[in-house]
């Protein structure tokens, strides 16, 4: 592969850019990619994981230049982390930065994990309330989704009955559904 | 049980090459993320915090779960090593973190890190490719220390981690695959980048940015929110599945089309390894990476499988060292490396 720059050189670098939902491949070599900065990986000593993320999470720069955004700077009202902090190491000061940070948090979320914000696994067995029972109400669902998809009508006719009973035990519980 | 074990102990459970599909797949980890409720981060935590979660977790899991805690200000910096070479820490644990601590099994198959970056990082480890099963045995440690603490979970984000790279299910599932026919046939860097799309990230053994010795890879799941931990493991094993098939494939077609090329670079490598008196830990674990597959193929049948497992974490400068008693300079490694390996393929060899 010869670099797409210069069209000289073989390319040493590889790396795939995302701009706006749209990937390129870009293949540099190691003298244009140091001109157009693109030498992240030329082995920095700082350069770590949480730098990039860091860079991940950044908002766009010029809405980061506007000085009106850091006046309003958020911060979390349990650890006093801001959310500038939080950019800069990656992580978090307390569960509670979370909710802090909810506004601005989905679109970090959903860059991380291919879109996802609601968690669909395990839930603590002391959790209370009626969470074990939706997610039950939910495996049905899925269930007897794929047995109609199936045509295995007598045993969603079954798992319907089940359906119905957990939906009524939610109700009695003052779920929601 | 005693730290002098752990150390000494050369191998582990999850290195004795007996697990289910172990021609391909040398191991299996997976590691679950949870926080305490109301207690900040080890990102900011104060010291006093930092040694309370120590107690709390030694407490909710000493006595059902019969594990050995080792706290890391009382280990010498080589101690660590070993550790971290034998995966039982991580680096992060043995270098930075604040009052951290591990809760060690016996079968060092389970390891509990406190204060890592999340005050609690429940890892299992198997031989083999056993993803159900080793997030069975997590679930389990899970439940057990639940059952004493309050996490830190919210309804819509799941478990709450230090690091958004984690929450939600707060798993990562990985598996070490032994791939030298896709090398061999140059299909990896292919099919890295197609497994990249699929939501998994492929390493080198020692994790992040390390380059794949010895033709083995790390595959893992990237995304820990909004699928199902049985997902997560479904899609992993999936993959796993499908890259073994293509590894058979390659090496069948290697013995079809050069048999006697093969041959030859498998007896080399027994060559040097068996004969070299200074060897780096790169050609090492080449060389290793080709008895092995000699071990696979039937071409070698006087060595146990084990062997690449082993002297993998076997060679390492920690353990090296450990063996020789004290500090050795890169060059002196080199000739100890050398030596241990032929030691150690002699003994083989007898048995």
């Amino acid at each position: 592969m010869i670099c797409q720059e210069c069209h000289e050189r073989p390319a040493a670098l590889h790396f795939t850019k995302t701009v706006n939902g749209e990937m390129r491949e870009v293949y540099l070599c190691e003298h244009c990619a140091q001109e157009k900065g693109e030498h992240l990986f030329s082995g920095h000593p700082a350069f770590s994981l949480n730098n990039l993320l860091g860079g991940l999470f950044n908002p766009e720069p010029h809405f980061a230049s506007n000085p009106s955004f850091h006046q309003k700077e958020i911060h979390c009202e349990n650890c006093h982390m801001t959310f500038q902090q939080f950019l800069q190491s990656g992580k978090f000061g307390c569960a509670q930065c979370y909710q802090s940070f909810d506004s601005k948090l989905s679109s970090i979320l959903k860059r991380l994990h291919g879109g996802n914000t609601i968690h669909h696994g395990k839930i603590p067995a002391r959790m209370g309330g009626t969470l074990h029972l939706q997610k039950e109400l939910q495996q049905l669902r899925e269930q007897l989704q794929e047995m109609i998809t199936n045509e295995h009508f007598e045993q969603a006719a079954n798992v319907r009955d089940e359906i119905h009973a957990l939906e009524k035990k939610l109700l009695d519980e003052g779920g929601v559904q | 049980m005693s730290l002098e074990r752990f150390i000494n102990q050369q191998t582990s459970a999850w290195m004795s090459g007996t697990g289910p599909d172990s021609d391909v797949v040398l191991s299996t980890r997976v590691r679950l993320a949870r926080n305490l409720d109301n207690v900040m981060f080890p990102t900011i935590f104060a010291l006093e915090e930092a040694k309370k979660v120590v107690e709390r977790i030694n407490e909710a899991a000493f006595d059902k779960l019969s594990l050995e805690l080792l706290k890391m200000e009382d280990l010498s910096s080589l101690q660590k090593r070993v550790l971290v070479e034998k995966h039982l820490i991580s680096p992060f644990l043995a270098e930075t973190s604040l009052y951290g601590a591990a809760l060690i099994s016996d079968q060092e198959d389970v390891s509990i890190m406190v204060n890592e970056e999340d005050h609690v990082r429940i890892q299992c480890l198997a031989s083999g490719l056993q993803l159900k099963e080793t997030l069975d045995k997590a679930n389990r440690i899970d439940d057990v220390i639940e059952q004493q603490v309050q996490y830190a979970f919210d309804e819509k984000k799941g478990y709450l981690t230090a690091c958004p790279t984690n929450v939600g299910t707060g798993l990562r599932a990985s598996v070490m695959i032994h791939l030298p026919g896709l090398v061999l046939t140059r299909q990896m860097n292919r099919i890295i980048p197609a497994i990249s799309q699929l939501g998994l990230v492929v390493r080198g053994i020692y994790g992040e940015g390390s380059e794949a010795l010895g033709n083995i890879f790390q595959i893992s799941n990237q995304l820990t929110l909004g699928k199902s931990e049985e997902d997560i493991i479904n899609d992993l094993d999936s993959i796993v599945h499908e890259l073994m098939s293509r590894e058979q494939s390659a090496r069948d077609a290697l013995m079809q089309t050069s048999p006697t090329q093969l041959e030859d670079r498998i007896f080399r490598s027994y060559g040097i390894l068996s004969n070299s008196r200074v060897i780096e830990t790169s050609e090492a674990f080449q060389c290793l990476s080709d008895v092995r597959l000699g071990i696979d193929l039937g071409y070698i049948t006087h060595i146990s499988k084990s062997i690449l497992s082993e002297l993998m974490v076997l060679t390492q400068p920690g353990f090296l060292q450990q063996y020789a008693g004290g500090p050795l300079r890169a060059e002196e490694r080199d000739i100890r490396r050398a030596a241990l390996i032929r030691e150690r393929l002699e003994f083989e060899g007898t048995n």
